[in-house]
């Protein structure tokens, strides 16, 4: 057993990745079409709205994306370390438990039972099961790092274990509650210090969860699939830990304009622009890497799903500070341009990077080199690509129109749009949007496919982990 | 600051915020030294790896910084604390400028003010009655009523179940001008008790109902109308013993077809037994007297409409 990695463990987590995308998006996609065709709730509440769009954004978050960290940080962390996971009973214990957690959301969501925190609906009970599991993970992950057989960390590892760390922070303060029954708490802060932490924890989750932990994958595998050596260690030193520095304070961005304080306000705004460089660093080692063989990305579709993820990973942390000045924020609020924003950095940032990982991951975790069909590959490339650029473009223009339509004046001072008016403007775009999403769904429908041909041949076995060159061993 | 627990956490905020800031800046100057280095015949050199080597391939590049990036991140560290020392940012510290959102906000209002003011001064001088045949006040109030009343009331002002139809001539509080004016200042509270105890059995219950629909006329059973009627004594108080309503607390007319909760005999046993609770809120801080002058006007004219008698609006 010491011998070889634990691979059934990523096994598990790597098969609901792939499940749990092809689900969170086909949601996405229902609740799309909800808002152009509002009867699509069949007049059940468990179907509606409100209660379907936590479903969509934990299933995708959480679940499709969590299990992609979970995952990958499992593979990286033993492949780097020349060393079996540290407890193979904890590892399966966080896949069954936080599989739990998962299916806890899938139930009690459309139930209507909710903290009414973004990103952070689950209640109590579920809550506390997920301390637990992330407890494990800990365990885990840093028990496998403790019995390296190489001395220097792997900056992968140092992005999944700031991830893991600061994730656990997060979730403890913002799921600070009093429960008054088993299904329904109240939150220990009030008012707008309620708030402030809710998106300390809302932006982290972006800045730790949606972004260091999926740097931590594109480490690894980046320069595998180009098998170049990462472009610059200097680089990831310092872009790591501005990101540590800065992140925690660009929550406030999310409140602009709102009863918080003005010098937080102030606070998020400025940090969430120094977040733009040590951001663009990542961006820049992971493209970098690549100089000199640009040319396999004509060959390749998983090297281009993993660089194209870079250049939507550049685009919404360029975009994402800009949002954050006061001034243009005063027109992006409340409008689709945050939701186009969202998921120019879920579909092509996280979605892409995951899915090219994946198909890096699939076939080795089988017994085989490669995917089932290079060629479905590329159709999922340009399938979802196109997906994604009807999806933001038409949220970019929808979210600029709402802005402008809500804040035009008449001569006389009134409003010139009702917000009815703003919203029957918005129709087409909905139509294009839906289209997109259904793109990119369809799309997963396409590697699932692949994925089930590639397992269906391959064999489980664990890999041997291979002999270290004396100069490499531990001292 | 005091509403964030109290001032020993601005204190150390800015001094996380400073170390922050500064700790990113060290890192950036103690990279800045590093170049590419070039060899003998100017060309650079090829760049070394740092010597690691994980799963049994993986390497890293130690190139420097890219110029460029490491001026774009200098710039945003510049930016942030001068931005902080002007606006805030750094705990309690106001900042140079003194700026407060709160401020300019009141400063953007006053300026609203200062340009629209003269032009709803004029609508103020007039009575209302006259300011509803302006078609230009027609124009604002029906922008004002579109924006700030018709997702109640609706786009065409014929109201939904529980927001009255303000086209018709049927009025819970008044329909004059005065009224109106009164209604959107104020806001109204109306509040029916639940009345089932008062009634008597579920059985009277139904028949005070059947008696209810009797008075406008509607389909109801003749027998549990007459068997009603005594017991109606309970709802008289406000609705006066004909069922005529009182218009000084706002109890309905019951004796004409218009239903607030439905007029069929289910949604009148349920009015009884649970009651009915109703807001219109106040409108006054919203959009102050001026803008209430013409909505007033504007919701008067709905049920008043413009005859030829009217005389012309002056030009």
């Amino acid at each position: 057993m010491e011998n070889t990695y634990n691979y059934r463990v990523v096994r598990q987590f790597a098969i609901m990745t792939i499940a749990w995308g092809f689900i969170g998006m086909l949601v996405g996609v229902l609740i799309a079409a909800q808002l152009i065709w509002p009867d699509l709730d069949f007049g059940l509440p468990w179907l509606s709205y409100g209660r379907l769009r936590p479903l969509h954004t934990n299933a995708v978050i959480f679940a499709f994306g969590g299990s992609a960290l979970f995952a990958a940080s499992y593979y990286v962390v033993q492949r780097t370390s020349h060393a079996r996971l540290f407890c193979d009973k904890l590892a399966a214990f966080t896949f069954w438990g936080y599989q739990a957690v998962i299916v806890s959301a899938v139930i009690t969501l459309p139930l209507g039972i909710t903290r009414a925190k973004e990103y952070a609906e689950l209640e109590w009970p579920i809550a506390l099961l997920l301390t637990v599991v992330w407890v494990a993970y800990a365990v885990v992950f840093f028990g496998t790092l403790a019995k390296r057989k190489i001395e220097h960390i792997y900056v992968a590892n140092w992005f999944f274990g700031a991830f893991i760390v600061v994730v656990a922070m997060l979730h403890v303060v913002n799921a600070a509650v009093l429960p008054v029954s088993m299904w329904k708490s109240y939150s220990v802060y009030a008012g707008v210090q309620d708030a402030m932490v809710q998106w300390w924890y809302g932006h982290n989750a972006v800045g730790f969860f949606l972004t260091a932990g999926f740097l931590g994958m594109m480490y690894y595998f980046i320069p595998k699939q180009i098998n170049r050596p990462v472009y610059s260690y200097r680089l990831s030193i310092v872009h790591f830990w501005a990101l540590v520095f800065t992140y925690m304070w660009a929550g406030p961005h999310h409140l602009l304009y709102t009863s918080l304080p003005d010098w937080a306000q102030s606070l998020g705004m400025v940090f969430s622009l120094i977040l733009l460089a040590p951001s663009w660093g990542g961006m820049i080692n992971g493209i970098m890497t690549l100089s000199g063989a640009w040319s396999t990305l004509r060959s390749d579709p998983i090297l281009r799903f993993l660089i194209v993820s870079l250049s939507f990973y550049g685009m919404s942390t360029f975009e994402g500070p800009m949002m954050s000045i006061k001034t243009v924020n005063a027109l992006s609020h409340y409008t689709d341009w945050t939701i186009g924003h969202v998921h120019s950095g879920a579909l092509g940032w996280v979605g892409f990077i995951t899915i090219g990982s994946m198909y890096y991951l699939i076939p080795r975790l089988f017994g085989r080199t490669e995917m089932y069909s290079k060629k479905l590959i590329e159709v999922h490339f340009w399938v979802s690509t196109i997906g994604v650029v009807l999806y933001i473009a038409s949220m970019w223009i929808a979210g600029v129109m709402q802005g402008l339509m809500w804040r035009a004046v008449n001569d006389d001072g009134t409003l010139t749009y009702t917000f009815i008016e703003s919203v029957k403007a918005t129709f087409p775009y909905y139509v294009i949007r839906l289209g997109g999403g259904a793109l990119y769904a369809s799309g997963m429908l396409i590697m699932v496919y692949n994925v089930v041909k590639t397992i269906a041949a391959g064999k489980i076995e664990d890999a041997k982990i291979p002999a270290l060159p004396a100069a490499a061993a531990h001292a | 600051m005091a509403d964030f627990v109290n001032n020993w956490l601005g204190i150390v905020l800015t001094a996380v915020v400073v170390i922050s800031i500064l700790a990113c800046g060290i890192l950036l100057i103690m990279q800045s030294k590093i170049k590419v280095k070039v060899g003998a015949d100017g060309k650079p050199l090829p760049v070394e790896t740092t010597g690691h080597v994980w799963d049994v391939d993986l390497q890293e590049n130690n190139n420097p910084l890219p110029g460029w990036w490491m001026n774009l991140f200098y710039i945003t560290l510049v930016f942030a604390v001068v931005y902080m020392l002007l606006y805030g940012g750094f705990g309690s510290y106001k900042g140079v400028l003194n700026w407060s959102e709160n401020q300019e906000y009141t400063d953007e209002i006053k300026a609203g003010d200062a340009k629209y003011g003269p032009l709803f001064q004029k609508f103020m001088a007039m009575d209302i009655q006259a300011v509803a045949r302006d078609p230009q006040a027609h124009e604002i109030g029906e922008r004002l009523f579109l924006n700030n009343c018709a997702q109640c009331h609706g786009s065409d002002a014929q109201g939904v179940k529980g927001f009255p139809n303000l086209t018709d001539k049927d009025w819970l509080y008044g329909g004059d001008p005065q009224t109106i004016l009164t209604t959107l200042h104020e806001g109204r509270n109306g509040m029916m008790p639940p009345m089932a105890d008062a009634v008597g059995t579920p059985e009277d219950v139904l028949n005070v109902a059947n008696y209810v629909l009797s008075l406008s006329g509607s389909r109801h059973d003749a027998d549990k109308a007459k068997l009603g009627k005594a017991k109606f004594a309970a709802c008289a108080g406000c609705h006066g013993e004909n069922g005529q309503g009182m218009q000084a607390m706002g109890a309905p007319n019951l004796t004409d077809k218009t239903w607030l909760y439905g007029g069929n005999i289910e949604s009148i046993v349920e009015t009884i037994n649970k009651g009915r609770t109703n807001t219109m809120p106040s409108y006054k801080g919203v959009l102050g007297e001026d803008k209430l002058h013409l909505l007033a006007a504007y919701v008067w004219s709905l049920s008043n409409p413009a005859t030829t008698n009217d005389a012309a609006p002056a030009k």
